[in-house]
């Protein structure tokens, strides 16, 4: 009886050391979700956001994001392992380096570009515009008002104030 | 001089866009180049030869530099592939073949976490060494955009046979033989 005794106090023991480790192979309170990052992942092989993409390889890296979470990963910690696994190509952001650079430079390199050429191009243009009216008044000798005869003003006169 | 200021800078920026969209498609674009060196039987040498890259489950890196010498038949999978799986008993069974008679199969991962990959090869008890090509440097230069894909290498280093699918018993001792026959380094 005592032997028993003894083996059933040992076998609790050792339960007692192998609970912690089996409690940490899956963590009790994760720190992020699968929800919280697959707006932020590609499947790097169909080019589509990981919370979309149907193919096996989506379906495998979501596997493998769940078995992160499930190791207590944080958000960040999974970003990383992520990139680590299948490189930069994985992220829904490439980062600002290298020929992804364009991507963020470019657009806005446009449009300030686009803004300069109107602000230098703007002015002159209208410039020219003016100075061709006024060339025009002034090969005519002439201006609007003047070649209106009095009985056309007048007329113009009473039109008018029938409008106000 | 001034009145060509700007169409010049448009042309300027025109040209600088269709570059860097040239560059962008190039960079990502599927090079297969090989495939018709291969056909014409001119046999390339196989690019990105001395990328040395690590071997899953430990044990340091491996290049395809460092079988020369040998047949490789270097067969690129990933563990989400599901076509791949029904090729690996034959895979397994030419390494058993090859094994110790100059010739190695060399398994190449494709787009997958070394957890999975890890997982696969143990589950499929796969004794041939698996490369982890991370980066996908080295599929890349081979034209890979797809899984499976099989290459046979002969012991010189050049890239003598090419099957973009599932590889075939046929197939696989007809190239094997093929590498075998080719001058060794």
């Amino acid at each position: 009886m005592n032997r028993r005794a003894l083996q059933l106090l040992a076998l609790v023991a050792v339960s007692a050391l192998l609970l912690p480790t089996a409690a940490s192979a899956t963590c009790v309170a994760p720190k992020t979700s699968l929800t919280a990052v697959w707006n932020d992942l590609m499947c790097p092989s169909c080019h589509e956001p990981l919370s979309v993409a149907q193919s096996p390889q989506a379906i495998a890296e979501r596997d493998y994001v769940r078995h992160l979470i499930a190791e207590c990963y944080t958000r960040a910690q999974v970003m990383r392992e992520m990139v680590a696994q299948y490189t930069t190509s994985v992220l829904g952001k490439p980062p600002a380096s290298g020929f992804n650079l364009t991507i963020y430079v470019l657009p806005p390199a446009l449009v300030l570009l686009g803004i300069a050429v109107l602000l230098f191009t703007l002015p002159k243009w209208r410039a020219r515009a003016r100075a061709a009216a006024a060339a025009s008044i002034a090969t005519d000798g002439t201006n609007a008002g003047d070649a209106l005869s009095r009985e056309d003003a007048e007329r113009l006169d009473r039109d008018l104030a029938t409008f106000r | 001089m001034r009145r060509f200021m700007v169409p010049g800078l448009a042309t300027f920026v025109a040209i600088a866009l269709i570059a860097v969209l040239a560059y962008g498609i190039n960079t990502q674009g599927e090079n297969t180049s090989i495939d018709s060196q291969v056909a014409h039987g001119h046999d390339p040498l196989a690019p990105s030869a001395n990328d040395a890259l690590d071997l899953l489950g430990g044990g340091g890196k491996a290049s395809l530099a460092s079988y020369r010498g040998k047949v490789v038949v270097m067969n690129i999978f990933a563990s989400w592939c599901t076509t791949c799986v029904g090729e690996l008993p034959l895979l397994e069974n030419t390494q058993r073949r090859l094994d110790g008679h100059g010739g190695i199969v060399l398994g190449v991962t494709y787009q997958d976490n070394s957890y999975d990959a890890g997982q696969f090869v143990a589950a499929h008890h796969l004794t041939y060494p698996v490369i982890q090509d991370i980066n996908g440097n080295l599929v890349r230069s081979f034209g890979t955009d797809a899984v499976p894909e099989t290459f046979v290498i002969d012991g010189t280093g050049h890239v003598t046979a090419i099957l973009r699918g599932p590889v075939s018993g046929r197939w696989l001792s007809r190239s094997v033989r093929q590498a075998m026959a080719a001058p060794r380094a």
